[in-house]
């Protein structure tokens, strides 16, 4: 089970002459199985924060480990080994690869993994129909529509359940009833499994579902609080 | 383990198939440059593979003989007087067992000709018709008249330049004279009983062939010759033959490989190796610009889709390897249309492409005025394996390029 500890993060961006403060000194800590959402504005270091502890992106300086291990050390291929069997993503702008179908994409990870074809199959039938895309299974992502292509992001990002999922704007592009179900099925997976889930927002429709909620503004976690949306 | 190995070659053959002809148009432009360019490679190459062997042929039939043996004063001075006694029983024993097929003995001496208009130098070859038959005389080769019919026949063939120049023609008779061992001239009346044609006019317009027996009575000789000429297997590798002959002759006689007899024949050989290797790099270096050129192309449309497959735990070894096998598909593909295209352009013309409206040019530099393709395996092995490795090293750039991008920014790329 993931124990998060974000310790100091510091990120900056050049943006021609203008230096940007993605993450001014952020110190986080994240027990296992939370429900976690991330507000503020944009530009207020949510998506840097999510991509830190990802391991998609490099620290100026700070120092994150999860169970222990210092991500922010780890060279090229661990950290690909890490995001490959402990973390799952949902991105804002779906982010499907376009050559494969529904299922291939849902598949995708699993492959890596080395899972068996069979067992691939029943996980990303089940999958798929969870999140309410039963028959669609080989159409590519060009043939879904926005929603649809976000859903198969998120049932990629969870099937092979990691313990940590980082999602970025996830009901960004979705109409309400496809949010609410996306949601519900978060919490199912958070309460039922113990995944804990991380997620950017400015939905306060996903904020209800939140344990706990941590507003950010120019890089700075202002506010970190609990919740009760029982 | 790895996400390279756990992703099976098959999954990741499958993508890159996909990505491969995700731009159909460009795949396919590569397609036919990679096609074109390997048609170019091997169907040039056995053309001039083609002419390169029908040249040495030529000149090896000229000779003849893939080894010769002589007095080891005869290439320097190639008179009576540097003849050599008949092979011995130990000689022809070697001589009539494999790796030798073929071997006649000849007298070789150079000799006037004239008619009643004209004189001409030239080289009287005393033959054992039979032997010249053996070694590569092509009888079809006769466009007048016979060829020599024993080793005492006392008539002459004659090229048909040769008859030209003399101004003479079949049935009529000739004066050939030479020296003789004490240094006298001997000359004879001989009457043209055959004209022939050969590949290469220098032959044509200096040869004249006149039965053994004859010649070496004419030049008082005895049973001397000039020459031993002996043939068998390839013409590439003649180190069997050679040591047989050198074995049987012995130290008193020189023995030499027709590469050594006609050093410009054999240097072509060698040179042609190397000039098919260069001329199938320097295809290749054409191709390879394309070739990465697309491949960077196929890497910058999909930056975003890299960072995606890094995101979600791809090894950057991993993307290497998938962009790679794309590339290996697309020279699969192209080779396979290249060899097709090439082995549909020699078929046609396997049976030869007449040159003869150019041959006095080709003739300068001894090919004859027909070319027959020869489409060797070893040229069609080192084309493509010219362009699979190379083609390889060339993707090698574009292919680590999209295994170092960083996610975060992969990802970001619109």
């Amino acid at each position: 089970m993931p124990s998060i500890i974000c310790n100091d993060l510091c990120k900056t961006y050049r943006q021609g002459d203008a230096v940007i403060k993605a993450l001014d000194h952020v110190t986080l800590e994240i027990e296992p199985g939370s429900f976690i959402c991330l507000s503020g504005p944009s530009g207020s270091g949510k998506t840097t924060l999510l991509n830190m502890i990802g391991g998609l992106d490099e620290l100026d300086s700070g120092e994150i480990s999860i169970d222990g291990q210092r991500v922010d050390q780890l060279s090229k291929g661990p950290l690909a080994d890490l995001r490959l069997h402990h973390i799952g993503f949902v991105f804002q702008a779906y982010n499907l690869i376009p050559v494969l179908s529904a299922r291939e994409n849902v598949e995708f990870v699993m492959q890596i993994q080395g899972m068996p074809a069979r067992e691939r199959k029943r996980m990303s039938t089940a999958i798929l129909k969870e999140v309410g895309l039963e028959g669609m299974e080989d159409r590519r992502p060009a043939q879904l529509s926005g929603g649809q292509q976000q859903r198969v992001a998120v049932a990629r990002a969870i099937v092979s359940q990691p313990k940590l999922v980082l999602a970025d704007e996830p009901t960004a592009n979705l109409d309400s009833v496809s949010a609410e179900h996306l949601m519900e099925l978060f919490r199912e997976l958070n309460e039922n499994h113990g995944v804990t889930f991380l997620i950017s927002t400015h939905d306060e429709r996903v904020m209800r579902y939140a344990r706990r909620l941590i507003r950010m503004q120019d890089g700075k976690v202002i506010a970190d609080e609990s919740q009760n949306n029982d | 383990m790895s996400s390279a190995r756990a992703l099976s070659l098959a999954a990741m053959s499958r993508l890159s198939w996909r990505y491969l002809w995700r731009n159909y148009r460009r795949t396919s432009i590569m397609l036919l440059a990679i096609g074109v360019g390997v048609w170019a490679m091997i169907f040039m190459t056995a053309l001039m593979r083609g002419m390169v062997d029908q040249m040495v042929a030529d000149g090896i039939d000229a000779l003849p003989g893939l080894v010769q043996v002589h007095d080891p004063a005869f290439r320097d001075d190639p008179s009576i007087e540097n003849s050599m006694p008949p092979p011995g029983p130990a000689l022809r024993a070697a001589l009539e067992s494999p790796p030798v097929e073929a071997w006649t003995r000849r007298v070789k001496v150079p000799a006037m000709i004239s008619s009643e208009r004209n004189t001409r130098g030239v080289t009287l070859l005393g033959v054992d018709p039979a032997g010249e038959i053996a070694l590569g005389f092509d009888p079809a080769s006769i466009v007048e008249g016979r060829f020599l019919e024993s080793l005492d026949d006392r008539g002459l063939v004659v090229g048909q330049k040769l008859l030209e120049r003399l101004e003479t023609e079949l049935g009529k008779r000739v004066v050939v004279m030479s020296q003789d061992p004490d240094n006298n001239v001997a000359d004879r009346g001989f009457r043209i009983v055959g004209v022939f044609e050969a590949k290469l006019s220098a032959q044509e317009e200096r040869q004249i062939y006149a039965g053994l027996a004859t010649t070496q009575a004419l030049l008082s000789m005895g049973e001397q010759i000039s020459e031993i000429a002996v043939t068998g297997g390839d013409y590439r590798d003649v180190t069997a033959l050679e040591s047989r002959a050198r074995d049987a002759a012995g130290s008193r006689f020189e023995v030499l490989p027709w590469t050594e007899l006609d050093r410009y024949l054999g240097l072509m050989l060698g040179v042609m190796d190397g000039f098919v290797l260069i001329w199938v790099v320097v295809i290749f270096l054409a191709l390879s610009f394309g070739l990465a050129n697309t491949l960077m192309m196929a890497v910058f449309e999909r930056v975003r889709e890299i960072g995606l497959m890094q995101a979600l735990g791809m090894k950057p070894a991993a993307i290497l390897y998938q962009i790679l096998i794309e590339s290996v598909m697309l020279l699969l593909l192209g080779l396979l249309l290249g060899n097709l295209l090439a082995i549909a352009s020699v078929l046609p013309i396997r049976d030869g492409i007449d040159l003869s409206m150019v041959a006095e040019g080709v003739e300068m530099f001894g090919a004859s005025s027909t070319l027959y393709p020869a489409l060797k395996a070893k040229d069609l092995v080192m084309a493509n394996a010219v362009v699979i490795v190379l083609g390889i090293l060339t993707s090698l750039l574009p292919a680590w390029r999209a295994s170092q991008y960083r996610p975060v920014e992969a990802i970001a790329r619109t």
